[in-house]
């Protein structure tokens, strides 16, 4: 076991997802499993491998610096739970 | 036995910015919307900057072009190797729940800027202060605040993300500063040469520029830093500083007092001219970075790297220097004059055509920086050319005006522009330079008030100031000053 019930909750808290006691125990399971999954990975002789980030090997994509516009803007606000005008509407931000 | 009381404790203050300065490009930095400041809320948005499923961000290569060249001008190591990685937090500010930004491998490190401050007795110091970083990062959104005009109080809030993806460098330095004018010097210098490079307009009420101050307080001659303390809201460089005395003395004050201080972020308020606590949520600040699957690798490559270099202008630091050492400019006046690439170009203009540098360094500190703040004018609008100043300091070096003259048609040249000679013959100013001419005016002078004369011979000699200004009136201002003093001088003393 590499991640206990505590950090669950941890990792929940900072993704602001509210998990039942159930839902706790079972999320502590499967993402032990998972990581038991991966820890075969560890099987494999990795000193002589260059560590990576990625898979595939591309560097430097860019592209000019010139505009385009994509005119979806009402589409856009539209797609958010509430919009008021021209703005995005989000709930209160602090609770006093 | 007596013993000297113990010696009061001095404090000092370990202080360190991190800066945000907004890159001038047209386009976001992996989006192509607009950049533009001021435009109607959510006009420049588009699916990248606002994380709609199935969108990719392209780094926008002027970015790296600019962060590039602004980490070299800062005598950074620029990474061979270098990633970009997610920064996670919820705020309604970041669409996508994460902030696109730079974590372990930025594309610039250990670099220095140098400023130059007055010492107490008013000599000039120079200080290196370090440069930890620099790396790109995407701005977030703007939130207004709806039922009230701050964070604690609104019962809901609207979001513009017309800022959501616009290009930014943050660059961090070292804890190298001590005082809030050494901050503020530092901001400036930042400035100046995000300016000089063309890389940033440094705007600060536009939030081009932006300057968090860390700082904590420790007793002189000890190592070990204070708890550090977050300032954020100033909104110039005067307000830098001024947030940094006042948080240096509440620090300060409680130490002696034997109060805790709390590594917490706080708030200049500009109204109240003080700090204050913003509540932050505790445990929010784990941004589990990881890095960026989005985006691929940046490899600057040595020819890139030395393409990029050649393309830097001369720098603040390096003018001000051959400003003094070639030109004999005082420091002062090469850091006035520095302080603006524009200024430069155009003094450099000027003495090229021949101008002597002091003296074409006094028009434009003096009579011309005074005339562009009246009339709230860049001296790129002007209708002097720096070729006509350097026509009008030659009339004044060959006698031909004087620098009153040159002071009187100064403001026309400003406005209307055209050659200081042909305006000189045209309106009849060429100085009086002829002894026997000006003889003849003096004599007239001093035949028109018996009197003085009579006053000047009994010993109120102070009465040649009177005589001059005559002699001045009576030319229209043209009679050569030195040689009208020296001959008025031989006649009234008979």
């Amino acid at each position: 076991m590499s991640i206990d019930r505590e950090q669950v909750q941890k990792v929940a808290h900072l993704a602001r997802l509210q998990l039942t006691p159930d839902e706790e125990t079972q999320f502590t399971t499967q993402l032990n499993d998972i990581l038991d999954y991966f820890e075969q990975l560890s099987e494999l002789d990795t000193s002589q491998v260059e560590p990576t980030t990625r898979a595939i090997d591309t560097v430097n994509v860019t592209r000019v610096d010139q505009l385009q516009s994509t005119a979806v803007r009402e589409q856009i606000l539209d797609c958010a739970p509430d919009r008021d005008g021209e703005f995005f509407r989000v709930p209160q931000i602090l609770n006093d | 036995m007596t013993s000297a009381a113990p010696a009061k404790t001095q404090y000092e203050a370990v202080i360190g910015l991190e800066t945000h300065c907004q890159l001038s490009t047209e386009t976001k930095i992996f989006s192509t919307s607009s950049t533009q400041f001021g435009g109607d809320p959510n006009t420049n948005i588009d699916p990248v900057c606002m994380g709609l499923p199935g969108t990719l961000p392209v780094l926008n290569q002027k970015v790296l072009e600019y962060a590039v060249k602004a980490g070299l001008a800062l005598n950074c190591q620029i990474a061979p190797y270098s990633k970009f990685d997610r920064k996670q937090y919820f705020y309604p500010d970041l669409p996508k729940n994460y902030q696109i930004s730079q974590y372990d491998l930025p594309i610039a490190e250990h670099g220095w800027l140098e400023i130059e401050l007055d010492d107490e007795a008013g000599s000039l110091v120079r200080k290196r202060i370090g440069i930890t970083r620099l790396h790109m990062e995407e701005d977030a959104g703007k939130l207004v605040h709806g039922g009230g005009d701050r964070l604690s109080g609104s019962t809901y809030s609207l979001v513009d993300y017309n800022r959501a993806g616009i290009p930014l460098v943050e660059i961090v330095s070292e804890p190298d500063l001590r005082s809030g004018t050494e901050a503020a010097e530092y901001a400036r210098e930042l400035r100046r040469i995000m300016r000089y490079l063309g890389v940033s307009d440094g705007n600060m009420q536009e939030g081009s520029l932006r300057c968090d101050v860390n700082i904590s307080v420790r007793p002189v001659g000890t190592e070990a830093f204070g708890t550090k303390v977050e300032i954020k809201n100033m909104n110039s460089f005067n307000a830098i500083e001024r947030a940094i005395n006042y948080e240096i003395e509440r620090q300060t004050a409680a130490v002696e007092a034997g109060e805790p201080i709390y590594q917490e972020t706080r708030l200049w308020e500009e109204g109240a001219q003080r700090t204050i606590s913003m509540r932050m949520k505790e445990g929010s600040s784990d941004y589990r970075y990881f890095p960026e699957p989005d985006l691929g690798p940046i490899q600057v490559s040595s020819q890139q790297l030395e393409a990029w270099r050649t393309e830097l202008p001369e720098l603040p630091a390096q003018k001000r220097q051959r400003y003094e050492q070639d030109l004999g400019l005082s420091p002062y006046d090469a850091r006035v004059l520095t302080d603006d690439r524009a200024m430069t170009e155009y003094f450099e203009a000027a003495i090229a055509t021949g101008a002597n540098a002091k003296q074409a360094a006094n028009w434009l500190m003096g009579d011309i920086s005074a005339y562009l703040n009246t009339e709230k004018a860049a001296i790129t609008d002007i209708a002097l050319t720096p070729q006509t100043l350097a026509e009008m300091i030659g009339l004044i070096d060959d006698s031909t005006i004087s620098t009153k003259i040159a002071k009187d048609i100064l403001p026309d040249l400003l406005a209307q522009g055209g050659s200081a000679k042909d305006l000189v013959e045209r309106k009849g100013l060429i100085q009086m330079s002829d002894p026997a001419v000006l003889e003849a005016e003096i004599e007239q002078v001093i035949a028109a008030h018996p009197d003085e004369l009579e006053k000047y011979r009994a010993g109120k000699t102070k009465l040649l100031g009177f005589f001059v200004g005559q002699v001045m009136k009576r030319t229209g201002g043209r009679a050569d000053p030195k040689l009208t003093n020296q001959l008025l001088a031989k006649k009234l003393n008979g």
